[in-house]
């Protein structure tokens, strides 16, 4: 669309500043406050210049738990990603069982994180929980309170289980705005139905599937509440997500300073994707 | 892939979301003994204690309350601000607007736990802590953001004629914003009321750390319990099943733009 050079709209555009920058401006600047100094109790703060960080970017605490970060986001994309091309694409496009659907795919987004911790918790439980249960009498030794593996299985399905849908939702609504004569023109071309995926379907799902990957990638970095009901970060330390050990530090050991660094560092790690993907998406929008 | 066996996959799919959400269902229906002492795929002994429980004790039913007054103030002040700013970026160019709009994403991209600690200080300091409005304020940082990129998207979706046709036809802006252009937006307005409702209502770790009795989420309530009361799990999966029913009747509200909603009106 054309847009028209206006500066006046600032002035709708100041009561979201004021209040967004309210809630990150400031709370920002006493994070960058605290990483840059050193405290031993009684308010009284000492300048420690760039220790902090130095210390967290040489902690082998800080690589393993990225290292856990990157391995679980990178695993949840590849499985959430087709598998939820897969279920638009064999969606039902019209008729009541399109609403039927619809309606009960969303119900996981819907459910408070820690509930959905909680009730994977009680799902996943060895002797009484459905799936351990089922699991054990099948001859598994599944714990996900002792075995480390099956933590990360137990957290990797609880995800797919919770957030999958998201994925079918967008997929599912680039696939119903394509127009019927596309089809049509395909099937007299006498497309099969791989290159009518690859040529008609999957160009356009491309903005809303990244969209997709820039949400489930964001939002699987944030991740806190649901593997830390489910697994606390534990067996060990073997589940402790960034987030987890974010907060272990900073509100459980009260270290402020390294708590600070850490989340600075964090935060740019978290910018740097978003941006990479901000610039590949506002590209493909401008084609 | 042929026609025919095309719901096998949904189907699979449905059950397997459906099967956790039995199973906290079917717990809360159970006494605690039967819980810890078997394995079974329905309540054997029926019971209602742990819902009775929940409505009458005043902690369980005051931190829904809570939760519910918090989302909805988050919902009204989000979409109430984002309205106008969405429309500047949908209609207008302006110095740093692409800027503006991407530090906007970044703060929806902000992890909660890095914000946890300065937001304790920074809303006791204004005297808010333990406050509704400090919680429906604190969820502004990323449902603003997600609200104006959504309706960003819907208004981007109506032509420009038609402000020049209602300005030719004498309206004032704001006689057009208000009687031509919100009502054409309403499927918009709707989605993003119903996204930022969703986000306020999941979300724990902030909500949880602002306030400690008079504007407690119902979260909060279930984990101390978790946590204090030794293990009272069908009581815990009774009040997990409460917090889905309000989820489910949004969601059948706005079923039919829920699909273009997730798309941020970008189809």
């Amino acid at each position: 669309m054309n847009k028209t050079v206006n500066q006046k709209a600032w002035f709708f555009v100041i009561p979201v500043v004021v209040l967004v920058a309210f809630n990150a401006v400031i709370p920002l600047m006493t994070v960058v406050n605290y990483s840059v100094q050193e405290t031993f109790g009684n308010n009284e703060f000492f300048w420690s210049g760039l220790d902090w960080f130095k210390q967290i970017l040489h902690s082998d605490r800080f690589h393993q738990a990225l290292r856990r970060q990157l391995i679980f986001t990178f695993t949840i994309l590849a499985i959430e990603i087709p598998l939820g091309i897969a279920i638009a694409l064999t969606m039902p496009r019209k008729g009541p069982w399109v609403s039927v659907c619809l309606v009960l795919m969303a119900l996981p987004l819907l459910i408070p994180w820690n509930v959905v911790g909680a009730m994977w918790n009680i799902f996943a439980l060895p002797k009484i929980g459905f799936m351990g249960h089922v699991l054990n009498s099948m001859g598994f030794d599944f714990n996900f309170t002792r075995q480390p593996g099956d933590a990360w299985f137990t957290l990797i399905l609880m995800d797919v289980w919770h957030w999958t849908s998201l994925v079918v939702l967008l997929a599912y609504a680039g696939l119903v705005s394509i127009p019927d004569a596309y089809y049509q023109a395909a099937r007299i071309d006498g497309a099969k139905p791989f290159a009518i995926f690859r040529y008609i379907q999957l160009p356009k799902m491309k903005r809303v599937l990244t969209i997709a990957v820039l949400l489930r990638l964001m939002d699987s970095f944030m991740i806190y509440t649901e593997p830390f009901v489910l697994t606390g970060g534990g067996p060990g330390n073997s589940t402790t997500l960034l987030s987890i050990d974010l907060v272990k530090i900073a509100l459980g050991q009260f270290d402020l300073g390294p708590a600070a660094a850490m989340s600075l560092i964090y935060f740019l790690i978290v910018l740097l994707l978003s941006w990479l993907f901000y610039t590949l998406m506002m590209r493909g929008e401008e084609e | 892939m042929t026609k025919r066996t095309n719901w096998i996959v949904p189907t699979f799919y449905i059950f397997f979301l459906m099967l956790p959400i039995y199973w906290l269902i079917n717990m809360s229906f159970k006494t605690t003994n039967e819980i810890l002492g078997a394995f079974t795929l329905w309540p054997q002994e029926f019971t209602f204690d742990n819902y009775i429980k929940i409505f009458t004790d005043p902690t369980w039913y005051t931190g829904y309350l809570n939760s519910l007054t918090y989302v909805g103030l988050n919902t009204v002040i989000s979409v109430s601000v984002a309205l106008p700013a969405a429309y500047a970026f949908s209609r207008y160019r302006f110095l740093g607007d692409k800027h503006l709009f991407f530090w906007l994403l970044t703060n929806r991209m902000a992890p909660p736990a890095v914000f946890a600690l300065p937001f304790f200080q920074l809303y006791s300091a204004f005297n808010l802590f333990d406050t509704h409005i400090a919680v429906a304020l604190a969820h502004c940082l990323f449902n603003i953001p997600l609200a104006v990129w959504i309706l960003e998207g819907f208004m981007s979706g109506v032509p420009k004629e038609l402000d020049e046709t209602a300005y030719i036809d004498g309206y004032s802006f704001s006689r057009f914003f208000v009687k031509i252009f919100i009502p054409t937006i309403a499927a918009g307005i709707g989605v993003a009321a119903f996204f930022c409702f969703m986000f306020s209502w999941v979300e724990l770790l902030l909500a949880k750390t602002l306030t400690s009795v008079a504007a407690k989420p119902i979260a909060a309530v279930m984990t101390r319990t978790a946590s204090t009361s030794g293990y009272e799990l069908g009581l815990l999966a009774a009040a997990g099943t409460l917090t889905i029913v309000p989820g489910a009747f949004v969601i059948y509200f706005v079923r039919n733009y829920i699909a273009k909603g997730f798309a941020m009106g970008r189809v």
